[in-house]
């Protein structure tokens, strides 16, 4: 597994990249591992609110539906619509162009509370036992 | 929850990487290089599933042939030595006990493949109508492989005594596979050409192997539960438990030329006469979604707006690329050309239906031998 220093993850998965106070939005690579094979993603659209903890979009593997929850609050400002077409870009690239969901930040303190790298590793491997 | 079942290949499995879950109290891999990989294996290649936590009965001896015919909807007279059948276990009430196949290896003796989950249930239901006939339960001292794909008898071919040549679909021969003792039968649950093939369970790590490494060169790969459903919804095979339960029919479910319901008599005839002559309540159809999104078990469909039905199976579909389902609809919209939906998460979604199978091989040369 992959977990880039540079990010923060939530227990749900997610892994969050902020810039200027807007964060950019993603499910981690032990995720879409989990998955396995993402056929469908589903994602919230610009202006759209979003509540730390709660459900936003939706991602679709061969066998399973999982929600994606936000990991911070604030508004949507981008969502990633190219994975319409493309959604194992997820798989292949789940830092990078697998990105969901640029966020402006309510209050930028919430990142803090997201774990590191390295405290993500620990709770996967956790997690796993 | 009590202790998984586990396979004889379950080592092999967990060497090969494999993403182990549950699936009818047995711990199964549901993929191995991933589903869409395996998927294309199966329609371009070869793979090979292990489904050796199915049940196997066998029914022998005097009164063997009646008991099958007074068990199940297919018609046992129609079978020959070395012939299988796919048929139903059906309640008085018509409702599906279980969907099986049924093997004829002589006149009075028969192996029913039945499915994992239902193993208890069936056996249980067959021992409740066998009147003394003899019934013995070989699920666990018979392993199961299936070798499906367009490759699966070029790989097959050197590892066998059977001749693969002359072995017509819905055929079966006994002899041996990389040496051990085999039933070799032309059959499978993915709409491709293949083989089932049954070996004592101590004896399937052999087989395994041996056609691991000989299919290796033809692109063969192990394919897991989560491809063996991708593959089976594109073939539009019912699978027990979504599209099929106790409170199904099979006439419902569009299996009639599976219920013989003017040869001899069996359990659940009157009731599915009584639908045939009404007609079905609902009817088991296909659906293709025309927006985004993919249907999934137990999402309500609409006609009109309002609900008619039910998905049963959804996926989307590796090969067409598109969003397929089966479900049950009221029979008055069984055939509506329009006005259909599916509602994902709240939202409705356009969808039409259309013809089964979704995804159907391009025939070569091997002949029907099914009744």
């Amino acid at each position: 597994m992959q977990a880039p220093d540079t990010l923060r993850y939530s227990e749900e998965h997610e892994w969050v990249r902020v810039t200027d106070g807007i964060a950019v939005i993603g499910i981690t690579d032990h995720a879409q591992d989990e998955l396995g094979d993402i056929v469908f993603v589903e994602l919230p659209a610009k202006d759209a609110a979003v509540t730390k903890g709660k459900p936003f979009g939706v991602v679709e593997s061969v066998k399973a539906v999982s929600d994606v929850y936000s990991p911070v609050t604030g508004t949507v400002v981008e969502a990633n619509d190219a994975l319409a077409d493309t959604p194992e870009v997820v798989n292949t690239d789940p830092y990078g162009d697998g990105w969901m969901a640029k966020v402006s930040l309510a209050d930028p303190a919430e990142v803090e509370q997201l774990m590191t790298a390295a405290q993500y590793e620990e709770f996967v491997a956790k997690e796993k036992s | 929850m009590s202790a998984l079942k586990r396979t004889p290949l379950y080592a092999a499995h967990q060497a090969a990487g494999a993403k182990l879950v549950e699936f009818g109290g047995w711990e199964m891999p549901v993929s191995y290089a991933g589903i869409l990989d395996e998927h294309r294996a199966v329609r371009t290649a070869a793979g090979l599933f292990d489904v050796s936590h199915m049940g196997e009965f066998e029914i022998s001896g005097p009164g063997a042939a009646g008991l099958c015919q007074r068990l199940t909807t297919n018609d046992v007279n129609l079978l020959v030595d070395g012939q299988v059948q796919y048929t139903l276990l059906c309640r008085e009430d018509g409702g599906v006990v279980d969907d099986i196949t049924l093997y004829r290896r002589a006149a009075d003796r028969f192996l029913l493949c039945v499915n994992a989950g239902n193993i208890a249930k069936d056996w249980a239901w067959i021992q409740a109508h066998a009147e003394g006939v003899s019934v013995e339960d070989r699920s666990d001292a018979t392993g199961l492989l299936a070798l499906q794909g367009p490759r699966a008898a070029e790989i097959l071919a050197p590892l066998t005594d059977v001749d693969l040549a002359t072995l017509r679909t819905f055929r079966f021969a006994e002899g041996a596979v990389a040496g051990r003792p085999a039933i070799v039968s032309r059959t499978g649950y993915t709409g491709e050409d293949g083989f089932e093939l049954y070996a004592a369970a101590a004896e399937v790590p052999v087989l395994w192997e041996a056609l691991v490494e000989a299919g290796a060169p033809a692109g063969l790969q192990p394919v897991g539960l989560g491809a063996r459903d991708t593959l089976r919804l594109e073939a539009a095979l019912a699978l027990y438990g979504n599209d099929l339960d106790d409170a199904t029919t099979p006439l419902s479910a569009g299996l009639a030329r599976f219920v013989k319901l003017d040869s001899d008599d069996f359990v659940g005839r009157d009731a599915l006469r009584a639908e045939r002559d009404a007609g079905s309540r609902r009817r088991l159809v296909g659906l293709e979604l025309r927006g985004a999104g993919i249907a999934r078990h137990g999402y309500p469909i609409l006609g009109a707006g309002q609900p008619i039905g039910i998905v049963t199976s959804g996926t989307r579909s590796p090969t067409l690329e598109r969003a397929v389902a089966l479900g049950y609809v009221e029979t008055a919209w069984a055939e509506a050309a329009e006005g259909l939906t599916v509602e994902i998460r709240g939202r409705q979604v356009a969808a039409a239906i259309v013809p089964t199978p979704f995804y159907r091989r391009a025939r070569k040369s091997t002949p029907k031998g099914g009744s």
